[in-house]
């Protein structure tokens, strides 16, 4: 399948999702264990995506300019930037260990 | 005007410029991905969930096969779900209001409404942070993907840094104690360990799998990670937006 068929495949599940909820009985949301697989899996995902963008190129692990963005990203966070600015420190943090000669 | 008189109001609209305007850091990631235009405001307009959208790209932008991008976008999606059943017992929404109201839950549209006590507050307040954050987000989305065409070559702009960072700020907020960081953690070691044995993409579902035992095996308070992406309420004490006293 192209890339178009997934990307329009993503959307009908998000749309799927969110409207399998409205139909849910309320009576599933006394379930604690439901509530925290939904948020374990959000953490978890993120945490993962965060991972393989610092640190993977395709197959290969590899330390360069994304960690130096990964850590201006997070004394930024740490300081309450808003996430705009999050993204630029990171983008600007990255750009300049390059420039430095970071690979 | 009763409207902008109302609390839940004013907190949506700032709620929704302050996502809005994040669309643009997805617009250019997602061209910087090897999206299309179009495509990236497909999945602005019709999936419209920051962290998913994000996820989908993410993939896509390490290598990762579309399967892989599909099904994180739809594993992050789960908690749509569950806002999905809390704005159904919150709202009560017409028959023929609810594929609308289901397309506006997001983590925003959901904290400002339950971060409400008044009903009619909380209804203001959900729908004005849902149509607020999706025409911005729309709009923000379009700037993003033209400005970040316009750019060329995306590393010399430190686009992936730019990832790097998004990602960060998505997961930041969801961490405010211990036992979230220790899932983040432990589902960041596992994708960094499966990163050269399984194919690009693969390694964020194996996390996946293993952040969804460690939820089901009840590591943590129930509404741990469902935090909103842009805190609403900044202000109050943690936690306290949610409702969930």
């Amino acid at each position: 399948m192209s890339l178009w068929g997934w990307v329009l495949l993503a959307c009908a599940v998000s749309i799927a999702t969110k409207f399998l909820g409205f139909l849910v009985p309320a009576k599933l949301l006394d379930n604690p264990r439901m509530l925290r697989v939904a948020g374990s899996l959000t953490i978890g995902l993120l945490a993962a995506l965060t991972a393989t963008n610092t640190v993977a190129s395709g197959q290969a692990l590899v330390v360069d300019a994304r960690v130096v963005a990964l850590l201006a990203a997070a004394v930024a966070l740490w300081l309450r930037a808003p996430f705009l600015v999050v993204v630029a420190v990171g983008a600007l943090a990255a750009g300049l260990a390059r420039l430095l000669g970071a690979a | 005007m009763v409207l902008l008189q109302s609390p839940a109001v004013r907190v949506a609209l700032s709620v929704a410029i302050a996502t809005g305007l994040y669309g643009l850091s997805f617009g250019a990631l997602s061209v910087a991905a090897g999206l299309t235009l179009l495509q990236t405001m497909a999945l602005s307009l019709l999936l419209f969930s920051g962290g998913s959208q994000f996820a989908f790209i993410g993939v896509i932008a390490g290598g990762g096969s579309g399967v892989s991008a599909m099904s994180a976008a739809a594993l992050l999606g789960i908690r749509n779900g569950v806002y999905g059943m809390q704005v159904n017992v919150l709202l009560r929404p017409s028959r023929w209001r609810k594929l609308p109201a289901a397309h506006l839950t997001i983590d925003e549209s959901v904290a400002t409404a339950t971060g409400q006590a008044d009903p009619d507050e909380q209804r203001r307040g959900f729908w004005a942070a849902g149509i607020g954050v999706f025409v911005l987000w729309n709009l923000f989305t379009l700037v993003g993907a033209l400005a970040g065409n316009a750019m060329g070559d995306p590393a010399r702009w430190g686009l992936d840094g730019a990832a790097v960072a998004a990602f960060l700020g998505l997961l930041w907020p969801r961490i405010r104690s211990r036992e979230p960081a220790a899932i983040a953690v432990v589902c960041a070691v596992v994708t960094i360990i499966a990163v050269p044995l399984v194919p690009p993409g693969v390694p964020i579902l194996l996390a996946a799998v293993v952040a969804a035992g460690l939820g089901l095996s009840g590591l943590g308070p129930a509404t741990e990670g469902l935090e909103p992406d842009v805190e609403p309420y900044p202000s109050g004490p943690a936690g306290s937006a949610r409702g969930d006293a």
